[in-house]
């Protein structure tokens, strides 16, 4: 407790009150500026990404495909960009998903604490490799190396399949780790509850630990899936070779939005750099919109959780 | 049940306990069946014991009652009775309990069938996040008892005491329900799977008096289809509802080491009229520590 002298209590001199109080005013604006440069930036990028793509920003860059040294102007856009990445984004999550609630079910619910330890850093470590290394490792490992994953890829070429396990490669320690985070949240009496009636630990973990977790589940994926959508190393090396034509099939290379706007950006007709600026928004607005839902759908499950 | 009972649920007391109960008197001891023989049983976190020495056994058809002061090892005692202790991980325990003669604290024993025969209501009341009805039938499906779920479920909430207040509203969610009555659905959904024994861990310190008296009255008329162990702060409760009590206290090492003890264990009326260790009389007339 602060006694201060002239408020009855002990007499005691606190000394430079007003230089004190000056230095706590002014950390507290500086706390307060360094929270409005970050929001600032934020609104900063997003407000000049969209100034730029606005003008570009219309139905053609999502329904038409993009066209190879046009002469005369003619409509086109990056239908084949959309429809990629949700390919490659969508078979990552295929594969993430399952796998890191796996790994998170069993860390939590089932691994001695120092296994769990263990796989828990070598998935922060994990976490933190940089993208450009896990795509020349996918490129080492299919491109160069030719496995093939036991046909389901094909050899020494790019791939969608080889692009979307890049990216799978980054989405499941993000699923995994928030997994777990929403696994310590359930409370020890429920799985005691299960137990205590002599059912079985596995059936325990599916039928009333993991219903629990849902919520924190979609939450994570949606935000590992907006972090991925928007990772352009990895498939720069996996799945960038592509032509202009839609393809849904994943055994060729697919195109996808960050390597096109990176090819774009190269270009040198300005038409290219206002479609690379469209593909910008479309990209930045669909991540905005998935942090801010997957934000929506944590509370409320944090909610559920916690009411108990 | 008396009123006088639910009045004094303080935890300090200052008046001798007064035993009056409804008890029927005790049958000869070697007439009862054994349905736990514990032999110098201790328990270990880590390096420290939490229990040491008990050496007890639990009838059958008889509500058995641990009481004693807090860290004197009650819950870590009834909690190895049906190997929920498994679940911590630096816990160890050494000595044997039989349980109709087979030996469940050996590592070859899967807690899970130990379970299935032992069941166990919570200190707090822990329902399912699913309706009332399901708290009671999830578990008997899961087991394997998928006839005359219905039927089954009505009897548990009935025998629970709770089925006039639910019966209406079986779909609701479980976690509508007040402590009590909570608390009294926990007891349905144990009793619903048909255990052996039913093992409650202070199943009345979050209730009020009358849930507390609702469910000491449920485990009286349940008690000729069950076998209960129930640890309590309350020794008021243990007179009111136990055959048999046991003493548990604290001990202390040379070193400083704390650890719980078994200190008497006999007919709940010899317990609080006249037992035969000073510790005991402390601890039921109040003058303890």
């Amino acid at each position: 407790m602060t006694t201060h002298g002239r408020l009855g209590g002990p007499a005691r001199r606190i000394d430079h009150l007003p230089r004190r109080k000056a230095v706590n005013r002014m950390m507290e604006v500086l706390a307060w500026l360094a929270a409005a440069v970050a929001v600032g930036l934020l609104g900063l990028v997003v407000y000049s990404v969209v100034r730029r793509g606005w003008g570009a920003l219309n139905l053609d860059l999502l329904t038409k495909t993009p066209v190879q040294f046009a002469l005369t102007p003619v409509k086109q856009g990056l239908a084949n960009a959309f429809v990629g990445t949700i390919v490659i984004v969508g078979i990552a999550t295929l594969v993430a998903l399952p796998v890191g609630i796996l790994v998170a079910l069993y860390l939590n619910e089932f691994a001695p604490p120092s296994v769990r330890n263990v796989v828990t850093l070598v998935l922060d470590v994990l976490n933190g490799v940089p993208a450009i290394v896990i795509g020349i490792f996918v490129y080492g490992l299919v491109i160069l190396g030719g496995f093939d994953f036991f046909g389901l890829m094909p050899k020494h070429n790019q791939s969608g399949f080889a692009g979307a396990f890049a990216l799978a490669c980054l989405m499941l320690p993000l699923v995994a780790r928030a997994t777990m985070e929403v696994l310590s949240l359930v409370p020890n009496s429920l799985r005691e509850a299960s137990l205590g009636l002599g059912i079985p630990r596995w059936r325990t973990t599916l039928s009333i630990v993991l219903p629990q977790t849902v919520g924190g589940v979609v939450t994570a994926t949606v935000l590992a899936v907006a972090r991925v959508a928007g990772e352009t190393a990895p498939l720069l090396f996996t799945s960038s070779l592509v032509g202009p034509q839609v393809s849904w099939n994943a055994h060729h290379a697919l195109q996808s939005i960050p390597v096109a706007i990176f090819e774009l950006s190269e270009s040198a007709d300005p038409a290219d750099h206002a479609r690379a600026w469209a593909a910008a928004t479309v990209l930045m607005l669909f991540i905005l919109l998935a942090s801010v839902t997957a934000r929506w759908l944590a509370l409320r499950s944090r909610a559920r959780l916690t009411s108990r | 049940m008396k009123e006088e009972d639910s009045e004094d649920m303080s935890t300090t007391i200052t008046q001798p306990v007064k035993v009056e109960t409804r008890r029927q008197p005790l049958p000869p001891r070697e007439k009862l069946d054994r349905i736990f023989q514990i032999e110098n049983l201790e328990a270990i976190y880590g390096t420290k014991p939490a229990v040491k020495g008990v050496t007890m056994d639990v009838f059958k058809n008889l509500v058995t009652a641990i009481i004693g002061p807090s860290g004197c090892g009650k819950s870590t005692f009834i909690r190895c009775l049906n190997r929920m202790n498994d679940l911590v991980p630096s816990f160890s325990q050494t000595g044997t309990i039989r349980y109709h003669g087979q030996d469940i604290s050996s590592p070859d024993i899967d807690p899970v069938a130990v379970r299935r025969n032992i069941g166990m209501v919570f200190q707090r009341p822990n329902p399912f996040p699913k309706s009332i009805y399901d708290n009671v039938a999830w578990g008997m499906k899961v087991l394997g008892m998928k006839d005359n779920v219905d039927d089954r479920v009505e009897r548990a909430l009935t025998q629970a005491a709770l089925w006039d207040e639910v019966k209406d509203r079986l779909k609701a969610s479980a976690l509508s329900l007040s402590g009590g009555q909570q608390q009294r659905l926990c007891i349905a959904r144990a009793i619903a799977v048909e255990p052996d024994v039913v093992l409650m861990d202070e199943p009345a310190s979050a209730l009020d008096p009358i849930a507390t008296q609702a469910i000491e009255q449920l485990m009286h008329s349940l008690k000729s289809e069950y076998s209960f162990v129930i640890v309590t702060h309350n020794m008021q409760q243990a007179a009111r509802v136990a055959d048999m009590t046991a003493f548990f206290s604290i001990s202390r090492g040379e070193e400083g080491q704390r650890w719980g003890e078994l200190i008497e264990y006999d007919a709940t009326e010899k317990i609080f009229t006249a037992p035969t260790d000073k510790r005991t009389e402390d601890y039921v007339t109040g003058r303890f520590g």
